[in-house]
């Protein structure tokens, strides 16, 4: 309580508390993302509540991911080896800049101008689509919400669902626009999926280089999986000749048995359904069976970094399953917009600042009431709220706020390090309540009460402190 | 035997809800359980590790560890209190090397318990002896639901409470925004949240939230006062006190 008295300790103006400003404010908005949440967050409730062995399984995740990345540069080695094994070429990327060139030459090479996309969040990282697009060649994105998200010139607001900041007459609008010029559309969800069809199939068909993701990468076996659920993704990773898959370091796992657990925890912490719709897995290239090429890029972007960092390591374990982000309450009312990252929600706030270190994401780490909703949903167990606090120590340490809200921590630590300076703060405090409760009267409080009372009413202090009753009566 | 706890009441409790403190005191003592409270008590640190000045929590987690090493057991009445002593206290004590701070920790720590906790898994009780006859909905604080994990003692011990009635609260295990200093850092967003827990309270029809933490308390209060709704909030120690000797 003592930290009323603090004057008013927001930083600059830049970060989470600017950015999520607007979306909190739009109604629309929060009634879109309320309803997805709670709808995607009670059909995983039920498909996790039926799985008796829902813990063993989370820690057995944990665990997996936690020795891969303990073990990291054998594993990377590993992977490297048996994907060249079975006739696929492996590329290395310090950091996006070099994925991107990586990606770009490899389209340039084939004198290719289109390729088709399957969702991916590592590209979208990277900025992959802008930097090919800067270099001559269009990227198609063939996930339906990543196609919206694209026609819209918008950006991705969920790790699994990109557009759910939109609803369904707003996307039939989107397409009257673009790709159904000229059809008069209803807003069904089939008549839109159907247009979507129409305007897709042809890409699939004539793209000769498709990119992709990667949700799993199998060291022992050089497979590669990918789950999605509209069957898109696996038209692209199948029809055209050449497939060029991206993937951070972290995307091991040791081996296929290991794959097993996480396609039971992924599908059900993820969309909340009991299996996965298209889980597609490839080893290699294969004579007159899918493509002849198969390019590997594996991309560090600074996350040998996060790794280096004994707190922040488990951040890495991240399955992209996306729970967090519908448990969490800062994310229902703010959407993924406002985290200024294309990794939003709970994840996205640990994952970002460590990732990218921008000033906006160094905010992340505070836009967290550190409820720990996140922590008991994630299926590989990241302690979110352990990591989003030793984040905000390490963005402090580095000096990203203000001197004055420093200044006035230390004093309170020097208060409360000792009883009888406490016991005189207390004493303080008790004969200035009348001045103190009268200003609360008018509610014209400075700094931080200021900005309590705009929407909240603030308790008088009493006439006695605890500890002085105590002394007087003796706890009788 | 007679047990005997310290009593920490932490120091928002102590400044701003000493009524809480006292009937704690009350219920304990009914059950027999001799109280102390010792007075070098101040804070435990929660405000500086959480709002990212973990470096200067440790003079107080020294100040705690000195002033209940020497204590049975510890009854804090705040669930977050008592979540950062069982999350953070070793690693910080860890910080300073001082090998007798840390082993003094370490056996501190496991005899520090939530007051409802204390109460039906180590005292062994549910049915205090309290009366509150009113409609009352619980609210499970983040840290006592997702830390601790004890929502079952207050249900336990408010489902024995006489005249009673428990109603159900929609989306009761969602955070009410309060989130010490990200509830001022991220204001508009803190009372967003809260302004959904206010309209599910509302709807519940109820007279009193109960919960095992003021802070939390107080973050909803402000806004059912603002909203004149009528509904007060009290801590689970006050609602038991209720009807028994003593009370304030």
């Amino acid at each position: 309580m003592v930290w009323m008295v603090l004057s008013d300790m927001a930083g600059s103006r830049v970060g989470f508390p600017y950015t999520s400003l607007p979306r909190i404010e739009d109604s629309q908005l929060r009634a879109n993302l309320r309803s997805a949440t709670t709808a995607i967050r009670e059909k995983r409730g039920r498909v996790v509540a039926e799985k008796d062995d829902w813990e063993e399984l989370r820690l057995k995740g944990e665990q997996i991911r936690a020795e891969v990345l303990n073990n990291l540069d054998s594993y990377l080695v590993k992977l490297e080896a048996s994907v060249e094994n079975v006739g696929g070429v492996v590329h290395w990327a310090g950091d996006a800049g070099e994925a991107n060139e990586i990606v770009l030459s490899l389209v340039r090479q084939h004198g290719e101008s289109e390729v088709v996309k399957v969702k991916s969040l590592t590209t979208d990282e990277m900025g992959l689509n802008e930097y090919l697009s800067q270099g001559g060649v269009m990227a198609y994105e063939t996930d339906l919400a990543e196609l919206i998200v694209q026609l819209a010139h918008d950006k991705p607001s969920h790790i699994l669902v990109p557009a759910i900041h939109m609803n369904r007459s707003e996307i039939r609008d989107l397409f009257q626009g673009t790709i159904s010029k000229g059809t008069a559309l209803s807003d069904d969800p089939t008549v839109l999926a159907e247009a979507s069809r129409l305007y897709l199939r042809q890409k699939f068909l004539s793209a000769k280089i498709a990119i992709s993701g990667v949700n799993f990468a199998v060291a022992e076996t050089g497979t590669i999986c990918v789950v999605e659920s509209e069957g898109n993704g696996r038209m692209c990773l199948t029809l055209p000749k050449v497939l060029i898959s991206v993937m951070g370091i972290e995307k091991i796992i040791p081996t296929l048995d290991d794959l097993a657990v996480f396609l039971e925890l992924l599908p059900r912490s993820s969309t909340g359904e009991r299996m996965n719709p298209y889980t597609s897995l490839w080893s290699g290239v294969h004579k007159g069976d899918g493509p002849e090429e198969f390019h590997l890029v594996i991309m560090d972007n600074r996350r040998s970094a996060v790794l280096a960092d004994p707190v922040g390591r488990q951040t890495l374990q991240c399955i992209r399953c996306s729970a967090c982000l519908n448990v969490c309450p800062v994310y229902e009312r703010s959407g993924g917009h406002a985290y200024d990252s294309v990794y939003p929600g709970p994840i996205g706030a640990i994952l970002s600042p460590q990732l990218f270190g921008t000033e906006s994401s160094k905010s992340l780490p505070w836009a967290s009431t550190l409820c720990g909703a996140c922590y008991e949903v994630c299926p590989v167990r990241i302690n979110i709220p352990q990591v989003l606090v030793h984040l905000r120590e390490k963005v402090l340490t580095e000096g990203h706020r203000s001197s004055s809200e420093r200044f006035q921590f230390a004093i309170l630590s020097a208060v409360l390090s000792s009883g009888s300076r406490f016991d005189l703060a207390l004493r303080t405090i008790s004969r200035l309540r009348f001045l103190i409760n009268r200003f609360l009267a008018f509610g014209s409080l400075p700094g931080v009460a200021g900005k309590w009372t705009v929407a909240r009413e603030l308790p008088e202090i009493p006439k006695e402190s605890f500890r002085v009753w105590w002394r007087r009566s003796r706890g009788q | 035997m007679t047990r005997s706890v310290s009593l920490f009441v932490s120091c928002f409790n102590d400044m701003l809800f000493p009524n809480t403190a006292r009937a704690a005191n009350v219920v304990l003592r009914s059950l027999g359980v001799k109280v102390e409270f010792p007075r070098r008590q101040t804070c435990c640190g929660q405000i500086h590790v959480n709002t990212g000045y973990a470096s200067m929590a440790v003079p107080l987690v020294r100040n705690f560890v000195n002033t209940f090493s020497g204590a049975e057991e510890i009854v804090a009445i705040s669930g977050s209190c008592t979540a950062m002593v069982r999350e953070h206290y070793l690693e910080l004590a860890n910080r300073t090397n001082d090998v007798n701070l840390i082993s003094k920790t370490r056996e501190l720590v496991p005899r520090v318990f939530e007051f409802s906790e204390y109460l039906t898994d180590v005292v062994g009780v549910s049915d205090v002896g309290a009366t509150y006859p009113h409609r009352v909905s619980y609210h499970p604080t983040c840290h006592s639901l997702r830390s601790l994990h004890i929502y079952e003692s207050a249900i336990k011990l408010l489902g024995a409470v006489r005249g009673l009635q428990l109603i159900d609260l929609s989306f009761a295990e969602q955070c009410c925004g309060f989130g010490g200093t990200f509830s001022v850092k991220n204001s508009p967003m803190s009372t967003a949240i809260l302004a959904d827990k206010v309209a599910n309270i509302v709807n519940a029809k109820v007279e009193t939230v109960v919960a095992l933490d003021n802070s939390c308390l107080l973050h909803i209060s402000g806004a059912l006062k603002r909203n004149n709704t009528g509904v007060s909030v009290m801590h689970l120690a006050e609602v038991l006190a209720h009807g028994l000797d003593g009370v304030v």
